[in-house]
This record gives C-alpha cells, structure tokens and sequence, in this order.
C-alpha cells in the first residue's frame, strides 16, 4: 500500500510540476497575474508529494518490504539503520529520486527566500525549475520507478554494495546532488532574465548567494567523495581523474567561474551575455555528468549499472534542456548592448582571466573524459586517458590562475594604475619566492623545485589576500574596526582564497612528498618508510556481522618511540565482495596509512602496503575553507537589503506601466 | 582609434592564450593516450613495442602463480591466444582467476606484458566494455577459421 | 541575430552526436556472431545431482531457451518472475547456472520456483566462454535443428517476449 503511495505521488507530483511550469510561465508572458500568482503554492504542492514519495520509499526501507523491487536489491535485514536511510539514494532509481527531491526543495526555497524579487521572476524561475521537474519525473515514471513491485516476493533483501556501507559516503551523493541541482537556480534565472528580456546587473544580484550555495554543496559533496576514496578503496589515492569524478568537478570548475563573472555583471553590468552562457553551461554540465553517470557511455570503476533505453531518455532531455536554452541564448544575447568600458589593468580584466582560464581549464577536462568516447565513435579505436594527461593539462593551467588570485582582488574596478599596483606589491612577490626556495630546503627530505612553486604560490595568495584586508584599513580606523566593517562578502573572498593556497600546499606537498611501498611482510618484521618504522605484528581472522575479516596490527615508531598502532583490515562480504578498509593515522601535517594486500604462503606473511603522505589533509582542509567562504559570501546582508529596494522600484515601475 | 587597439590587443592575447592551451592538450593527449589491445591483437604484433598500452581480457584459470616476493605472474586469455603477464605489487580486491582484468604495461623483450598498473572488474555484474569486445573479436576470428 | 551567439549551440550539437553514437555503442548491446550458427554443446552436470550430466543433445528436435543466470544477479532476480511465466507458457527453458554457490541456487529456486526443466552448473565458466557469454542474465533461443536463432543480454521482460521471442518461437515451432 504505502509503495502505492508512493508512485501515486510521483505522478501527482509530476501533475503539479506541469501546472508549475506552464500556468506561471504563460502568465508571466501574457501579463496575467492570477496565473503568475500560481507559481508559488504549485512549486510547494510539488515539494510536498515529492517528500511524500520519498518519505514511502524511506519507510519501505526501513519496514524491509522486499515486495518492492528496489528495497529488494539495495537493503537486507542484517543492514544497521544508518545504511537503510542511505540505502534509498545508494542505487540508480533511489538516486533520481532524491535528485527530483532536491530539485523540489530548491525550487521550495526559491519560493520561500525570494520575498525580495519581483512576483513576475520567481514565476519565470519557478517555471524553468518546474520544466527540469518534468522531465526528471517523466524519466523516473517511464524507466526507473523506485516503487515497482517483485511478483515473487524473496524472504530476503540483496546486500548493499560494501563500497557503499560507509558513513562518508552515505552523506557524499546528498551533497553532490544538492550542488548539482542547486546550480538549476542559477540556470532558472539566467533563462528568467532571457525570457523576460531583461538581462541586467538585478538578475545577477539575485542569483548570486544561490550560486555560491550550491557552489559550497558541490564542493563539500566532491571533499567528501575524494575523502571516501582516500580511506575506503584502499588505494591511498585521492583523485583519480576518474570520469564519474570528472563530472562532478566540471560543474564546480564553470561554477567558480560563474561566481566570478555573476560579481563584474553585478557590480558593473559587464560579461552580462557571458555571465549567462557560463549558469547555462555550469547547469549543463550538471545534467551531462548525471549523463555520463547513468547512460553507461563511458567505463568507470564507479558505474553504476547501466540501461541504454535511459541514456537515450537522458540524451533526449539534454538535448531539449541545454539545445533550447542555448538556442534562447543566440536569439536573446545578440540584443544585449553592452557599453561598460574598462581598461587593461582593472579588477575586470583579472576577473575575465580567471574566467577565461577556468572554461579553458573545463573544456580540458570535458575533452579528456569525452575522448575515449569520441575515438570510439569515429571507430580509431578503444583507447583510455589517463591521470597523466589531466595532471600535465591542469597544472600548467592553473598555476597562472593561482598567482593571479593575489592580484585581482587588490586590483580597481574599471581602471587600476598597473605600475603603481606592481611597486606595491614587489615586497609580497620578494617574500612568497623567498620563502618557496627555502621552505623546501630546509623541512622536506629532499629538494623540489614543484614544492617551491607551491609554498610560493601559497605564501602569495595569503599575503595579498591580507594586503587586501589591510587597504580596508583606511581614515585611522582601528584594525578592529576594520574587521568589523569588512563585509561578508569580503571575508568570503579571504577564506575561499585563504581555501585554495591551503588546498595548494596540500596538493603540491602530497604529490612530491608521498612515500608508497608495496612488501612482503612477516609477522615481527619492520620496515622503514619516510622516517618510520613500521611493524608488523601479524594478522588476526575475525567475525563481522555481515563480512568474514582479517585484521593486521601495525606498530609505528619514529626514533624509537611508539607512535600509534593501526588495524588496517581486509573483509569479505557475504555478497562474495571483497573490501579493503585501510589503518590510517590522520595527523595535520602528514598521514600514515597502511593497506593489507593478500596472504602470502603459510608463514602469516602478508602484502601490505604502506604510505607516508605529508600534508594531505590540507587538501581536504582547503575545501573546507572555500565552503567557509562560499556561506559567508551568500550570506552577505547586501543582498537581501539591495533586493528589497529593487523590488520597492520594481513594483513603482509596473504600476506606472499598468 | 584607442579602443580599437585595446580590442586588438585583448584578441591577440586572447589568441595566443588559447593557442598554448591547445598546444597544453594536444601535447598532453599525445603523450598520455594508452591503447586497448587484446591477446590476439598482441599477437598479430598490433601492439606497440615501445609504447605503454592496456591489454585486456581473462585472467586464464589455473595461471596465477606467485614469486618470492610481491612479484605475481598469470596469463590474460581473450581464449583465442594467451599473453603471460608479470606485475609486481598489490592486486585489486577484484582480482581473481577467470575474471575480466586490464592489465596497464609495457612489452617485456621475452614476450611478457610488464603490467604497471592491474585493474579488475568493479561489481560482479559488469565487465569492462574492451574486455567484452576483445572476448566477441577472438570469437569472431575463432568462428571465422571454421 | 548574430553568428557569434550560436557557435555553442553547435559546438553543443555536435556533442550530442557523438554522444548518440556512444549510445548506440553501448557494450551491452552487442550482436552474436552466434546466431545462426550451431549452438555450442552443453554437457554441465546438474545442479540436484553432479553425478548428472545436463546435456543439450536431449533437446533435439525441439524449440528451446538457454537461460545463464546466477543469485549474485540481481538482474536475474528481476527476470525470475518473468522465468517463471514463460514455464508457465510451456516454454522449455535450461538454466545454466553460473559462477554460483550450488545451495544458494537450490534455496533461491525452491523460494521463488524453479522455471527451468534442467539446470546445470557452470562454476568455472566452461560452457559460458563456449557461448559467449558477456554477463548474467542472457538467454538463447535454439531452434529444432540445434542452432542459436536469438540472443538477448540482459533480462527478459514481457515486452521482448511479446514483440520478438513469441513470434520468432511460433515461427520456428512451425519449421
């Protein structure tokens, strides 16, 4: 019954997102306000049935009614409570299902959080959200409905994919996903200003702290899903270049982008074409990478599995989503005048580097995971890119955005006195290459000239980005009111640019300076990897309550003294799944992490493998510091008192139309 | 007259911008593209000699055999022809006899695959698309021959 | 209109070709040089007793599927319900089961119902490399003369029996 439900709510759902799209979208184009006036109540009448749907097929789970078929395949009664709750977005219908869900509460917000808009724009913005609904609850209802019942009813569920038995991961596609959908605002009201025919500096205003919260969700969801892969799949890796990676940080890469211009259309109503092709494409990329995900176009160590009667339902909707905006975009963007004038040294200028760089840096990306594919097409034959290739494309590329990190933000809007700026920040320039050059040389084993680069970089990004503070500090004011007047917006910029030097010492240090070592071990036997000792003290068979596991015991010492002891161990599942749960020792400036491979012979000896990793926590840290910035940065005060007043002067000016 | 240089000058950078990006890519892709081959491929000398390729199929049954140390030895079969395949470190959780594998390598000079990088079948449902068309290819050359 | 504004359309477009291509290239959905060709023997022994040989040489003359499945499929879990109505059709089916753990197979077929008229083990993939067999499910439809006549990957559903298996059956039947 309650699965029944369920469905029905789907299809009412599906119903309210139809009167959601076409009532307000129509009225907003033929001016009639009780059909606009309808945007609002549709949008949460959808939100309902869709957390109706979902709480059903939650409460499926957790009654275990393997009646129905998802519950059936993706849960067991052995399975903790946590894992059932997960368990609902763990596979491929589930994860739809929670994709429209989130599709619903952004969509929820939009109506509850824009107070300060114009009735007639959230009408648009609910109506372009309310399209993407429908096309996401038909591909549901038509080929991968969560609620389809077994005839036979099996007395037991399937296990869940060990991989996915994980609490990390359990929270990583909830955030992946509300970033994904999340950029659907900021591509509802790029397509709202189009439709509407007003692409001014108030569209940007308003879709700004939207963008950068989906921005924090995706890049919190892609921290946590580089974490997971870090300790759980044992490779002691922490991207993989993998294109189910890759799909989730193209979206991130063009949204940064967008954050950057939607600010030079805000504050200076320039890039206002560009601003609206980038929430067209970081959107785009959104729906390709659930594409690439779902349609099995592509081999991936995460596929899930894979139907082509879906990819072809994807590639239809991708093409009517992405095809028509883009086609709105060519008819509505060749009418855009822009007549803001700036010159060479101006903040706008970095801004557009930064843009320029970031796309370039995302086709990179786009054509590296699409090559294999493209190759396969054109018949030259199966072929694979491999890590090399992006890290040989991103780092030359990304360098130069790095260093400019550091310049933009001191640099004026419209016109800035390059030389001036360049004198005044030659001590900065002195002190990061000064400490880059010795930094290595004095802490790490051995010298790298990649190392130096990175803590200069570092060092650089942190000292202009305090210069930045110090400026602010004008007129004799205290330092402490300096900080109290610096607006949030500002302190958003500082941390997520404070985020990425962090996330670059991170990289940069873990990449040169990680230590990995496959050996044979025996129990009693040492060995000595990046300045500890690791011994081996044996491996214990043990009893998990759906897994049969050997545990290692591992004893690290530096210079004698005992540093910790790690369990790393290695389960089988009863599915007949094999796992690897590594013993890491998390420390801020470096990891150790021990792997066990295979027995090897009868003597208890194992394979296992070691690694010494300096600093890869920064890694994880650095995002951390940009979601930081992100939040604050969307909850700058100005703009929800600058949104009150355009909708003061937005309401004037139609009543003076009418 | 000003503005228009100033444009000028934005297109030129522009360009030339552009124009080491896809030098970047280019280079990059040139360098880093490894190939899919089969056994039978392999043995028809399709394979590089000097270039890194990825040589897919099944781990033969019966063929892993394991050194003294963390050196591992088995044979990858599309069942037509047989590569043995030497691979020195951990393996996959994945990893097992008669199961899809690709194997990331070099030719070794006496005909063994120097495997760099082993990687095995994610779930039990899936193989990875080259090893199933390398099993259909051998297949079609073994039914052709009849 | 300007040019300059429908260059990502295109660029888009062209996108979704390749994309399309990639879709029909779907590793999934590959023909068998099989077909109509003569079907490998199957001589396995059965699942209830090993010291039985389940052989294919017993369904001479007759118009029959060979299933291979295995309980870690969850793909063959959804089309046991469907099994279980082509028996109940008369179809004659042989299930091969593969890879599998023997007590997990019974126990699974005695809970659900057993669909097939013999089933023989594969655990070393022996008759499944013969056939060419990609993954679980597949099936095979054998005429009366021993060959394969339809192949299909994936599970079977009402639809592929409405439109392909039934008609292509009563035609060989009638051969």
């Amino acid at each position: 019954m309650i699965p029944e439900l369920g469905h029905i709510a789907l299809i009412l759902a599906l119903c309210m997102a139809l009167v959601q799209s076409i009532i307000p979208l129509v009225g907003a184009h033929k001016g009639i306000a009780s059909w606009v006036a309808v945007a609002k109540p549709a949008a949460q009448a959808n939100l309902l049935f869709m957390v109706i749907a979902y709480g059903c097929l939650t409460y499926s789970f957790l009654v275990h009614d393997f009646s129905v078929s998802y519950v059936a395949h993706n849960s067991n009664t052995a399975l903790p409570t946590l894992y059932l709750i997960s368990g609902v977005w763990g596979a491929h219908e589930g994860s739809l299902l929670f994709w429209a869900l989130t599709l619903s509460l952004w969509t929820g917000a939009v109506t509850v959080f824009s107070r300060s808009v114009p009735d007639v724009m959230v009408a648009r913005v609910v109506g372009v959200m309310g399209l993407v609904t429908v096309g996401f609850l038909l591909f549901m209802l038509l080929t991968s409905n969560p609620f389809e019942r077994l005839i036979n009813v099996p007395a037991e569920g399937r296990e869940l994919n060990p991989l996915l038995q994980d609490p990390g991961l359990a929270i990583h596609p909830p955030m992946l996903y509300m970033g994904y959908v999340g950029f659907s605002v900021a591509f509802a009201f790029a397509i709202a200003a189009m439709l509407g025919g007003r692409l001014d500096a108030a569209w940007a205003r308003w879709s700004r702290p939207w963008t950068n919260v989906a921005w924090v969700f995706l890049t919190l969801g892609i921290a946590l899903g580089s974490w997971w892969a870090y300790y759980e799949l044992g490779w002691g890796g922490w991207w993989f270049w993998d294109p189910v990676e890759n799909a989730s940080f193209m979206p991130w890469i063009v949204g940064t982008a967008l954050m950057h211009s939607l600010a030079v259309t805000e504050k200076r109503g320039a890039f206002k074409a560009w601003t609206v092709l980038l929430a067209i494409f970081a959107f785009s990329l959104s729906l390709l990478g659930t594409f690439l995900v779902r349609s099995g176009v592509l081999t991936s160590v995460h596929a899930f599995a894979t139907d082509p009667s879906r990819g072809v339902f994807i590639l239809i909707f991708l093409g009517t989503v992405i095809g028509g905006s883009l086609l709105l975009y060519s008819w509505r963007a060749a009418q855009i005048k822009s007549t803001v004038k700036f010159d060479i040294v101006s903040r706008e200028t970095g801004l557009l580097l930064n843009n320029v760089i970031l796309v370039v840096t995302a086709c990179s990306v786009l054509l590296g995971t699409l090559y294999p594919l493209i190759l396969d097409a054109l018949g030259a034959g199966k072929i694979s890119v491999g890590p090399p290739y992006f890290n040989s494309v991103f780092v030359p590329l990304t360098v130069p955005l790095a260093f400019l990190v550091g310049i933009g933000a001191l640099m004026r809007w419209k016109q800035d006195d390059g030389q001036k700026l360049f004198k005044r920040l030659i001590p900065h320039f002195v002190i990061s290459v000064a400490l880059g050059l010795i930094a290595p040389a004095v802490f790490a084993p051995t010298y790298s000239l990649g190392a130096a680069l990175g803590v200069g970089l570092a060092t650089w990004i942190i000292l202009t980005s305090t210069q930045w503070l110090l400026d602010r500090n004008t007129a004799g004011r205290g330092l402490l009111q300096t900080i109290r007047n610096t607006p949030r917006g500002g302190w958003g910029m500082l941390f997520g640019h404070a985020g990425i030097a962090i996330f670059i010492i991170g990289v940069s240090l873990t990449s040169i300076y990680s230590v990995e070592k496959d050996v044979r071990l025996e129990p009693g036997q040492d060995y000595e990897l990046g300045g500890y000792v690791f011994h081996f003290q044996g491996v214990e068979n043990f009893r998990g309550p759906n897994y049969v596991g050997a545990k290692g015991t591992i004893n690290i010492s530096k210079d004698g003294e005992h540093v910790v002891t790690v369990s790393p161990e290695k389960r089988n599942y009863s599915t007949g799944m094999p796992m690897t749960e590594a013993g890491i020792d998390a420390g801020l400036t470096r990891d150790l992490f021990v792997a066990l491979g295979e027995p090897l012979g009868d003597d208890g000896a194992w394979a296992v493998r070691l690694y010494h990793k300096p600093f890869v926590r920064w890694i994880w840290l650095g995002c951390i510091f940009m979601s930081l910035g992100g939040l604050l940065a969307a909850s700058d005060r100005r703009y929800f008192k600058l949104a009150r007043k355009t909708r003061l002067a937005e309401n004037e000016s139609t009543v003076g139309a009418a | 007259m000003k503005a228009r240089h100033k444009r000028l000058g934005f297109v030129v950078a522009g360009l030339v911008g552009l124009g080491l990006a896809t030098w970047l890519v280019v280079n990059a892709l040139d360098n880093n593209l490894s190939y899919f081959f089969s056994p039978t491929e392999v043995k028809q000398n399709k394979a590089p000699a000097e270039h890194i390729f990825r040589l897919g199929g099944l781990v033969e049954a019966g063929s892993l055999e394991r050194g003294k140390e963390l050196t591992i030895r088995f044979n990858v079969t599309d069942n037509a022809y047989r590569i043995p395949v030497a691979y020195t470190g951990i393996l996959p959780d994945l990893f097992a006899e008669g199961q899809g594998v690709i194997a990331q390598g070099k030719m070794g000079t006496n005909g063994v695959f120097i495997a760099s990088e082993v990687l095995a079948k994610h779930d039990e449902n899936y193989m990875p698309p080259e090893v199933a068309d390398a099993l259909e290819q051998s297949h079609n050359a073994a039914t052709g021959a009849n | 209109m300007k040019a300059r504004f429908l260059i990502p359309l295109v660029i888009f477009l062209v996108l979704v070709v390749f994309l399309a291509i990639g879709l029909t290239r779907d590793p999934r959905d590959v023909p068998s040089v099989l077909i109509n060709k003569e079907a490998p023997v199957i001589s396995l022994p059965s699942l209830y007793d090993e010291s039985q040989i389940v052989s294919s040489e017993t369904m001479k003359g007759r118009v029959w599927l060979v299933n291979v499945w295995g309980t870690w499929c969850p793909e063959c879990w959804r089309e046991h319900d469907f099994l279980m109505y082509l028996k109940n059709e008369g179809v004659p089916i042989v299930g091969i089961d593969w890879r599998d753990d023997s007590d997990d197979a019974k126990k699974m077929l005695a809970q659900q119902g057993n669909p097939f008229i013999a089933v023989g083990i594969d655990p070393e993939s022996k008759a499944v490399m013969d056939w060419g067999v990609y993954g679980a499910p597949e099936t095979f439809l054998i005429d009366k003369k021993g060959f394969i006549r339809w192949k299909h990957t994936g599970g079977l559903n009402a639809e592929l029996w409405r439109n392909e298996l039934k008609p292509l059956m009563a035609q060989l039947e009638a051969e």
